[in-house]
């Protein structure tokens, strides 16, 4: 296999030609127009248009042209703070904001090398949950519940 | 004079308890994140966004500005202190600040950069004062083409100020276009790139975005290396500097906050810029250029005016024309269309309470920055301290809250999620998301403004080049992009940015 001489090009143009295609393709259902009466895919379609275009010159590039390479890509941070997130999502309304928050900040802050458990920590979560209930519930006002259906 | 009577206009709102607690929570805040490094402005504001939904629309604009300007003093601490930028544009301040402070006179840089910082703050106010108004009437007599072609010109400088190559930066603008294509097309009624998903139908949040890309995103590339930080534990002391330092220091400041105003104004312009400029300017006006980069006062002095400077003078365009000229102004713009304000030429005669109270507000966040930051450095060198594995779940959670509060929704929490692994990988890919949130902001607008000039000229493009006006403004933005292509200019611009 030969050596991809600029992966960042590479990388971001097939990036741009795939937002680029579906764009385009989707776009292809809304009524173009013309130029005088611009119909809903009109602006779509020119975009996509370019994407694909800059897409294309993006990766010509990277292929053809000394580039930089990606580095090390931060996996682990990646998924476990997409993770945490998605839980936090997830629980908020099944099981309330205590669980919530506990398992965002948990997850959350496994991504750290320097994750380790210690009482001072632990006692700072349970601190800060309080404030978040307070301050966002009591005092904002946010809908959500402190217990979830799932405890009920 | 207009000026006063409008001035005092402005005074009166930002005067009033309510108001000043605000700015003063605005400043606050703003110098505790400006500190901070890896937590910046615009995932500051995105974050209070929500939250200012219940505020009239003077408090909450005039907290949001101060926490934008309060982010260059609290910069400017941790860049002296630690020999960490705090924010971008206090990266030079670093150079010499930081040398300073090794030599034993981390108070005088430290005043250095508040008094520098107050000077240039108390001289924008009065320049957008003067210009703002004169500007918001050349904008009143605007047509569709014009503001077309203005949106193009600020997408095109928007560039200039993002790191990495070129060719990704064009593309982010187009990815920023086409991702706010989505949701109904307010002519024609057609969901566009919806998926049928009818939690789509009102298009994407733009807090969704500016929060996963720059907050989560951020984060996650934080995570990659988890350097060490050596705070300056000495104590700080001799904060006032001496009567030679005042020699010293009054020109670069002075000069400082001309380039800093001029490039603030500038679409795509704003703090960054503004120092790195007036770094290298200073450099070239020094009697001992050798001492830079070795605790030179001037090398503190003429940046941090400049980016304060910079700062302030770029909520011209934001106010004048409702064009954001960079991350933060688009931020600003979508308060002011949470708060159901129009942005445009039209703010300021409609909304003149609101326009001349920010203005008003923002010489009172300056004077109030001088006075907390000197005394209340102590606090700041301890926020320093807190390591970041604690800081940055905190941050997570203020995004996901933040989110669900906008539309008590749990699906923006996932959409956010998806948009931080989008920020992460573009950033790894050299592409700075910047452009791409201006561009989300500007697409549907621009859409609009497009569709009408054409539906005048009855779909010939080339009103576009035979109105004077517009014109001009394509004729600016070609030469940008040719400027920024050329090798001489490039090559100034990459190495500006290998310093960050």
């Amino acid at each position: 296999m030969t050596r991809i001489r600029g992966q960042k090009d590479l990388g971001i143009g097939v990036i741009y030609l795939a937002l680029g295609l579906a764009g385009f393709i989707i776009a292809r259902d809304y009524s173009f127009g013309t130029s005088g009466r611009m119909g809903p895919g009109y602006f779509p379609t020119i975009i996509s248009g370019l994407l694909i275009l800059f897409g294309i010159i993006a990766m010509l590039r990277g292929i053809l042209r000394e580039g930089q390479p990606i580095g090390r890509i931060n996996w682990k941070g990646m998924a476990l703070i997409t993770l945490s997130v998605c839980a936090f999502g997830y629980l908020l309304e099944t099981a309330g904001v205590i669980v919530a928050l506990s398992a965002l900040i948990l997850i959350s802050a496994a991504a750290s090398e320097r994750f380790r458990f210690e009482l001072r920590a632990a006692l700072g979560l349970v601190a800060f949950i309080i404030f978040c209930a307070v301050i966002f519930i009591e005092g904002l006002g946010v809908p959500m519940p402190l217990i979830g259906e799932w405890f009920k | 004079m207009d000026i006063f009577a409008n001035l005092w206009l402005g005074f009166t709102v930002a005067g009033t308890f309510y108001n000043l607690f605000y700015c003063l929570v605005g400043v606050f805040l703003g110098t505790a994140i400006g500190v901070l490094p890896g937590l910046g402005p615009v995932a500051t504001i995105a974050m209070l966004l929500p939250i200012t939904f219940g505020l009239p629309p003077e408090s909450a604009l005039i907290m949001l500005a101060g926490i934008y300007y309060g982010a260059q003093y609290g910069g400017s601490t941790t860049a002296i202190l630690v020999n960490l930028p705090g924010e971008p544009s206090s990266v030079v301040t670093a150079l010499d600040g930081y040398q300073m402070a090794r030599q034993g006179h981390a108070g005088r840089a430290l005043s250095t950069a508040a008094i520098g910082s107050f000077i240039a703050g108390t001289i924008s106010t009065i320049l957008i004062a003067v210009f703002a108004p004169a500007l918001a009437a050349v904008a009143l007599q605007f047509g569709p083409a014009e503001y077309f072609s203005l949106m193009v010109l600020g997408l095109i400088a928007s560039i200039v100020m993002a790191s990495g190559p070129l060719l990704h930066a064009l593309g982010m603008i187009l990815v920023g276009l086409l991702l706010g294509m989505a949701g109904t097309d307010v002519n024609s009624a057609v969901p566009r790139y919806t998926f049928g998903m009818p939690l789509l139908s009102d298009g994407l949040d733009f807090v969704v975005i500016a929060m996963g890309i720059f907050g989560l995103g951020e984060i996650i590339a934080n995570l990659e290396d988890e350097a060490d930080r050596s705070v300056m534990t000495k104590r700080v002391t001799g904060l006032m500097p001496s009567k030679e330092d005042w020699k010293r220091i009054i020109a670069p400041i002075l000069r400082g906050t001309a380039l800093g105003s001029l490039l603030g104004i500038l679409p795509g312009g704003g703090a960054a810029l503004a120092s790195f400029g007036s770094y290298s300017l200073e450099k070239k006006f020094a009697k001992h250029p050798e001492e830079f980069g070795k605790g030179a006062i001037e090398g503190v002095a003429g940046p941090e005016s400049a980016n304060n400077a910079g700062a302030q003078t770029s909520f011209i365009p934001m106010l004048t024309l409702g064009l954001p000229s960079n991350s933060v102004m688009a931020l600003m713009i979508g308060a002011m269309i949470i708060q159901g304000i129009q942005p445009g030429p039209s703010v300021m005669t409609e909304q003149p309470t609101l326009f001349w109270g920010l203005i008003a507000s923002m010489w009172i966040g300056n004077a109030m920055l001088l006075v907390l930051n000197l005394p209340l450095i102590g606090l700041w060198v301890r926020m320093i301290a807190i390591p970041y594995n604690f800081l940055f779940p905190i941050i997570i959670v203020f995004c996901a809250i933040g989110v669900f509060s906008v539309n008590n929704n749990a699906f923006d929490i996932y959409m956010m999620a998806i948009f931080g692994v989008v920020g992460y990988v573009f950033r790894k890919l050299d592409a700075e998301p910047a452009p791409l949130l201006l561009a989300f902001i500007l697409g549907p607008m621009m859409e609009e403004f497009l569709r009408r000039t054409l539906l005048f000229s009855k779909g010939d493009p080339s009103v576009f080049i035979t109105r004077p006006v517009s014109a001009g403004l394509l004729i600016v933005a070609a030469v940008l992009l040719v400027a920024v292509l050329l090798p001489a200019v490039r090559k100034g611009r990459e190495k500006a940015f290998q310093e960050e």
